[in-house]
């Protein structure tokens, strides 16, 4: 039996026992034509999983349009298995391509109508099912923002909830286009594990939680306590960092999950709960008695959270990253989603009229259509009604704009002007 | 006969290495190192080539970074300045007083209920049998969270000693805290020098002695502890003599001279003298700020795998002592019973001896599955081996391959060294034939 591709790659299928799945040998006989990788882009019908098994390294699960990326050398031998209606189906590759020059995840979205955004796993506030199991929060708006920009609903976009561990191989590997759920741009993240920061949704920084009654209010008065720390993470550093430089002294409680964190804190068994502030405003609101807890005002560390997508496919970054921009510029800008349908008739200010699409072609330019922003925008309100609905000072979280404000308040919140 | 003489007379034929039985054998096995060594070879080829691959190389360097995480239970000082290396060592340090402890707790634990199991006594029996069952049926994880989440939950937090009507108060005196840290209980100090070198009193500590001077492998050992060791062993050794000649006395005169107090007063009267002059005082917990502060501090993460660990592996003892016993023929206990000795001394002297033969092989099992189940110390955050070393370091670091291989080899070492050392027993305590 003999399967073509459209460059006919595959060189044969072979019957795979007792899986009830048909096994396609794909030959790329490519070498070192890129520096990332090669990037394949399967248009399979009706194909519920591809395996591919790259080399001696490992195998990688993928769903249906997802990109495979090859490992980056040699001359690698693909197993894509499938169901053989599949095979009997409409097979079709669209093509190898060397580099990114192609928008790969763009046309997947728009292939798969719908945008899969890897989240926390539940965090009040940030990123967390309603009562409805609709996913809502300050990260879950960023995703549905991208979702009406590119396909036109913010509901078209799909939440797959991942852990701390997971995350990066969830992006990495595929299984979703893009990651928000606070996730803290540094160097390593960027360089080394071949991601792309499109911009920082919420500026955020470790601190301390302390019941009321303990009477403590600074960090400084701290020698001496008790402190529940998550195991594994660079908090734990900071913490002894900070304790260290402020020659304090301090009794470390190593904890495995969040979860159990809480307990420890809730019975006293710590007298301090350390970990993003925006985490711990979160953690609070989910008690019974949040006015009984105070978060401290020294922040300790620098945690940028923001979205970020795989390295290589530019094109999507920059969908993603102007859209956070779209969200940023319309607070600045005053667009607002009650007065978004008055201005997109026109206005004076042509940078309105840019970001709206009624003048120039920036949605041509993203390979979008004119009103993309536009949607973005009536999706969730700009940033600072989403802040304030999902974070902010009127809801449980109750976090303050601070280095969260627009540059002209004092804040970090900077769009870089659409022109 | 043709044939067999041909195959005695003919000369060696390749073929004879698989059907003539005397190579068959040796052929086999060859073929199957070879093909042993070649998995072994594949293997770590493709590691190196997927590391390469990676961009990373296999090295050991990273020990000497600066390990930047701190550490709660320390038996020697550490800071988070401190490198890897000296981290992994407090966690082999805890993981080994973990493994030692417990072993001792089970050990007696065991012993005493797979005795009460063969009580005629109906109640005591039955109620150690639930135990052994309850404890043996269930996985230790589970153990060792439930004891910690009572821990947590029942015992009072600091500060309900705190204020002017406390609803919790210190037991013993004000000597020990029960609190849902942990417990806190006085610790043994020495007289110290003071700051210009003047003893505020004549009775004081002879002081540490330091060993590698900033290396990470440093520590510091206390001659008070070794003075007073030498001192129990030197009045173990005289009560030895005292035992020798009334054993000589009784065997020549027939009167065993009462020794008792003699030999009581030399191993305790010279310890108490000295801990006297070393100006032996207690250190009692004290509710400073946000926690006790002075005396010794049992956190509860070890209380809780101390607990856990040691019930868990008891109930097995506890089989393996009833096992032991039962396999001692009942006539030996008549005997011993027909010969006027008590059913304590029929126990201590004629049952348990035997029985020790075939306890000890199993009991060396359950030993080594004791100090491999304390790597469930994470789950409680008691900062082992597998919570310092192959937890934070590796997460820190980015080395899997070599935190993990350490790790190993060094379970691999503690359970070898404690295999050897319980070897040596059962060879002592074992049937000598003669």
């Amino acid at each position: 039996m003999q399967c073509t591709f459209s460059d006919g790659l595959i060189k044969k299928i072979e019957r795979l026992d007792g899986f009830g799945t048909e096994i396609c040998r794909i030959s790329l006989g490519l070498k070192n034509q890129c520096e990332t990788g090669f990037f394949l882009t399967p248009r399979v019908e009706f194909a519920q999983t591809i395996r591919m098994e790259g080399g001696p390294r490992s195998s990688y699960r993928y769903r249906q349009g997802s990109r495979i990326i090859t490992p980056e050398t040699g001359d690698i031998q693909e197993e894509v298995i499938m169901k053989k209606s599949v095979i009997l189906g409409a097979l079709t590759v669209a093509g190898v391509m060397a580099g990114a020059a192609q928008a790969a995840t763009l046309d997947d979205v728009k292939a798969r109508g719908s945008l899969k955004c890897g989240s926390n796993s539940g965090l009040t506030g940030f990123a967390a099912p309603n009562a409805n199991g609709e996913w809502e929060g300050f990260d879950v708006a960023v995703c549905r923002a991208v979702a009406a920009a590119v396909l036109g609903d913010p509901q078209a976009a799909e939440f797959v909830p991942t852990t701390p561990k997971t995350r990066f191989t969830a992006l990495a590997s595929g299984e979703v286009d893009m990651l928000v759920r606070n996730t803290t741009w540094t160097l390593t993240r960027d360089v080394d594990l071949k991601f792309t920061f499109t911009g920082v949704n919420y500026y955020d920084g470790q601190g301390f939680m302390v019941p009321k009654a303990l009477g403590v209010s600074s960090a400084k008065e701290l020698d001496g306590a008790t402190v529940c720390i998550q195991t594994g993470t660079t908090t734990e550093l900071n913490l002894a960092d900070y304790f260290r430089t402020n020659n304090m002294n301090y009794e470390p409680v190593p904890i495995e999950t969040n979860a159990e964190a809480q307990q420890q804190y809730l019975a006293g068994a710590c007298d301090v709960y350390t970990t993003d502030a925006s985490g711990l405003a979160a953690t609070r609101a989910s008690f019974e008695a949040p006015s009984d807890h105070v978060i401290l005002p020294e922040i300790i560390s620098k945690e940028p959270l923001g979205p970020l997508v795989r390295h290589g496919d530019d094109e999507w970054g920059d969908i993603v990253r102007w859209t956070l921009n779209a969200l940023v510029a319309a607070e600045e800008f005053g667009i607002t989603s009650t007065n978004i349908e008055e201005l997109a008739k026109g206005t004076d200010n042509p940078e309105i009229n840019r970001i709206l699409g009624t003048e120039g072609n920036m949605g041509e330019l993203l390979g979008l259509d004119a009103e993309w922003a536009k949607r973005a925008i009536m999706a969730g309100g700009n940033y600072g009604e989403i802040f304030e609905k999902n974070i902010g000072e009127s809801t449980p979280i109750g976090l303050a704009r601070g280095l969260n404000a627009q540059w002209k308040d004092g804040g970090l919140q900077y769009a870089p002007p659409f022109r | 006969m043709a044939s067999v003489t041909d195959s005695q007379g003919g000369s060696f034929r390749l073929s004879m290495l698989l059907y003539d039985s005397r190579y068959r054998s040796a052929t086999i096995q060859i073929v199957a190192l070879i093909g042993f060594l070649l998995l072994i070879g594949w293997l770590v080829n493709n590691t190196v080539q997927n590391l390469a691959e990676l961009g990373k190389t296999v090295g050991f360097g990273f020990l000497g970074d600066r390990a930047g995480y701190d550490i709660n239970q320390r038996l020697l000082e550490y800071s988070s300045a401190d490198s890897h290396l000296r981290a992994a060592l407090l966690g082999l340090l805890n993981t080994l007083l973990i493994a030692v402890m417990g072993c001792i707790a089970a050990t007696i634990v065991g012993v005493v209920v797979g005795i009460l199991r063969l009580s005629n006594n109906w109640l005591v029996a039955r109620i150690m049998t639930v135990y052994v069952e309850m404890f043996r049926n269930v996985p230790v994880l589970l153990w060792i969270v439930l004891s910690m989440a009572i821990l947590i939950e029942t015992l009072p937090a600091p500060s309900a000693f705190r204020g002017d009507t406390p609803s919790a108060s210190m037991l013993f005196g004000d000597n020990v805290a029960l609190t849902n840290r942990g417990i806190y209980v006085p610790e043994p100090l020495f007289g110290k020098v003071d700051e210009e070198g003047v003893h505020t009193s004549w009775r004081h500590g002879i002081g540490d002695l330091h060993f590698f001077g900033d290396a990470s492998l440093r520590f510091d050992l206390s001659l008070d502890l070794v003075a007073i060791l030498a001192t129990l062993i030197a009045g173990l050794m005289v009560s030895g003599l005292i035992k020798r000649r009334a054993d000589r006395v009784q065997a020549a005169t027939g009167l065993r001279p009462v020794t008792w107090y003699w030999r009581t007063g030399v191993i305790v009267v010279p310890v108490i003298v000295l801990l006297w002059v070393l100006g032996l005082h207690f250190g009692k917990p004290e509710l400073r700020g946000f926690n006790f502060q002075g005396g010794t501090h049992l956190r509860n993460s070890f209380i809780a795998l101390w607990l856990a660990l040691s019930l868990y592996t008891a109930a097995f003892v506890a089989e393996i002592v009833r096992g032991g016993i039962l396999a001692i023929s009942s006539g030996q206990t008549e005997a011993a019973a027909a010969l006027g000795l008590r059913p304590r001394r029929i126990m201590s002297l004629v049952v348990l001896p035997q029985a020790l033969r075939v306890i000890i092989p199993p009991l060396i099992s359950q030993y080594l599955n004791l100090t491999k189940n304390s790597s469930l110390a994470i789950a409680v955050g008691y900062m082992d081996l597998t919570g310092t070393l192959m937890g934070i370091t590796l997460n820190q670091t980015g080395r899997e391959l070599e935190t993990v291989l350490l790790t190993m080899l060094i379970y691999l070492l503690i359970s070898l060294a404690i295999s050897g050392a319980m070897n040596v027993y059962n060879n002592s305590v074992k049937l000598k034939e003669r």
